[in-house]
């Protein structure tokens, strides 16, 4: 019975601002007085925004070097032109080219590789949470043992050994990180499978595929969204620390990582070169988190009161 | 207890020997050795001297079954880029990324447990939105580039410390604040929801109710429960400073074993890279199992569990 026709039998059993409200408009007004969410968003879209338009705005590309504009300062400090607002690097490049351009990277591989580690981190949780017994010991043990691996040093190997690029880049550090999916996809998949609605879907001859995929996984969403949004944190500043280390990106990309590694040569008089790439870095994983943060308390009141 | 402690230590066991088997396969598969040590410009023939001669001919199982023994009588292997055993190599570098572990962890509790204590006693205060937006930062600000920033600030424009380097003390004071940064929202969050949670306990009321306040109903009565997970996370988290010295070492060029790892993967240096794996996951797996008995023993209820 839906709420309209409810109300139409018993009116006023609903307050005027409770009868009008479906889910959607809680979340809706939940989500409008969530500061932390609303400026992560905000945040998040124009840092997006810039990384796709940034670079056919700009006058100059990432790449083109001119040697005789090496490290030229940013306009605020004296030497400064609005020809390179940024600055230029150690090879005379536009700086706020290779910042914008290298937004791009980053979200690239965030999104990449927190895709590959959702995958594989909801399908185990969904088998060893519906399943359980031996299936269910089998992904714990794996657990555990991914636990122990020390990621950063496995990840810099497999990179070195395979050869750096960006899909290997995307997927060695997706495979590190598929923990948190697991978790929390067995508890939620653990606590479904005992409703009554999949005993209904049972009844009906539902294959086991079909419950999994059509019943039980639709409503982990919400909790999958959030962890996926905080690991697209935790993957780009896996990529910017590989790249830093000089075993992820290569140049002459602009990755964030790199561009630090490469400015760490001139610390000393031109720190801006360091400082800018880790201030876009910085402001793009806090908006990241802050919208993951914001999602968990927007969602989480609903999900609990559908337990 | 005994049952308790003969569980943990054979799942233990059981996860080092499958890690060992994970690190020996992954770098002997992928890497031929024989080239390795050949180098680039080395021939057929060369190539397949040093192969018998190191015996590299062998089945890939042989060779592990070898590794993994010799480790048992203390042979760690030798480095190939190095020239030098692995043991050697590790014995060197330890005591300086150990303490600089060691001192990382306590730059945590010193900034997270009083910030969490803080936050937990006035929830909603300036100082609890205060350590959440530390927690906030602190998450997203990426290790290498707060290294490079206290170097910029604190050893350039500043010239307090020193920009780099392990001779005494007093150069791993900004190492450790930068290595134990990335561990205070963890813990700091931790502490404050399990402090949170004790102080709405009754038996805290019954406390307050019989005239405790303040510091001594936290130091005596409260601060005892709420401690027990921090402790745990606590030994998580060092056991992560070992492998994640990598970064900060390189940063503020530490001669330890995390600059140890980058050099031997930067040389394809087999031998030590897959031991390096091999200890790091040792040293988190021990630090893991003190972690759970530690735990078992202050507080008798978990035991039981599995």
């Amino acid at each position: 019975m839906t709420t309209t026709a409810f109300s139409l039998l018993f009116p006023g059993s609903f307050s005027r601002s409770g009868a009008s409200l479906t889910p959607q408009d809680i979340l809706v007004r939940k989500a409008s007085t969530h500061t932390g969410f609303k400026t992560g968003l905000v945040l998040l879209g124009l840092l997006i925004v810039c990384a796709v338009f940034g670079p056919m705005v700009v006058s100059h590309t990432p790449f083109d070097q001119d040697l005789t504009k090496r490290l030229l300062p940013p306009v605020w400090v004296t030497g400064g032109t609005w020809d390179h607002v940024l600055g230029t690097d150690g090879n005379g490049r536009d700086y706020l080219a290779r910042i914008l351009y290298g937004a791009r990277i980053s979200l690239i591989v965030g999104l990449g590789a927190a895709s590959v580690g959702a995958v594989i981190g909801i399908t185990l949780g969904l088998l060893s949470g519906y399943f359980g017994g031996w299936i269910d010991h089998a992904v714990n043990y794996l657990l555990t043992c991914q636990l122990a691996l020390p990621g950063l040093l496995l990840a810099m190997t497999v990179v070195f050994l395979i050869g750096p690029s960006l899909v290997v880049v995307i997927c060695v550090i997706g495979v590190l990180h598929w923990t948190l999916f697991l978790v929390v996809t067995r508890t939620a998949a653990r606590k479904i499978r005992k409703l009554d609605y999949i005993a209904a879907a049972q009844a009906i001859g539902a294959s086991r595929r079909e419950i999994l995929l059509e019943d039980v996984l639709p409503n982990l969403l919400n909790q999958v969204l959030v962890i996926f949004t905080l690991e697209v944190g935790v993957a780009i500043l896996a990529e910017a620390s590989l790249s830093f280390l000089g075993v992820g990106i290569q140049p002459p990309t602009p990755s964030w990582g790199l561009l630090i590694a490469e400015g760490k040569d001139a610390l000393f008089f031109q720190p801006w070169l360091i400082i800018l790439p880790g201030i876009a870095l910085f402001l793009l994983v806090v908006s990241i988190n802050m919208m993951g943060d914001g999602i968990r308390d927007i969602t989480d009141p609903e999900s609990t009161t559908n337990d | 207890m005994f049952r308790f402690l003969a569980g943990r230590l054979m799942v233990a066991a059981a996860v080092a020997v499958t890690l060992s088997i994970v690190a020996f396969f992954l770098l002997n598969l992928a890497v031929d050795p024989a080239q390795t040590i050949a180098g680039e410009e080395a021939n057929a023939l060369e190539i397949e001297q040093i192969r018998e001669r190191y015996g590299f001919d062998r089945p890939i199982a042989v060779r592990y079954v070898e590794w993994f023994s010799n480790i048992f009588k203390g042979d760690f292997g030798e480095s190939y880029y190095w020239h030098k055993p692995v043991g050697e190599l590790v014995v060197e570098r330890l005591p300086v990324t150990a303490t600089l572990a060691l001192m990382s962890i306590c730059v945590t509790v010193l900034i997270a447990i009083p910030l969490g204590c803080a936050a937990a006693l006035k929830p909603n205060s300036w100082i609890d939105r205060l350590s959440l937006s530390v927690a906030v930062s602190a998450q997203a600000i990426p290790n290498f580039w707060l290294g490079l920033m206290m170097i910029i600030l604190l050893a350039v424009t500043f010239p307090i410390f020193p920009v780099s380097g392990d001779k005494s003390l007093y150069h791993f004071i900004l190492p450790s604040f930068v290595l134990g940064a990335s561990s205070v929202p963890p813990v700091m969050r931790l502490m404050r929801t399990g402090l949170l949670d004790v102080m709405n306990a009754d038996y805290i009321r019954t406390t307050r109710s019989k005239g405790f306040f303040g510091l001594r109903l936290l130091t005596a009565h409260a601060m005892r429960n709420a401690l027990l997970p921090v402790v745990s996370v606590l030994a998580v988290q060092l056991g992560h400073k070992f492998g994640g010295s990598v970064i900060t070492e390189s940063v503020f060029a530490i001669n330890g074993l995390g600059r140890l790892a980058l050099e031997s993967i930067l040389g394809a240096d087999i031998p030590t890279v897959q031991m390096l794996v091999f200890l790091f996951a040792l040293t988190f797996l021990a630090l893991n199992l003190l972690a759970d008995l530690l735990n078992a023993q202050l507080d008798p209820r978990l035991r039981g569990q599995s």
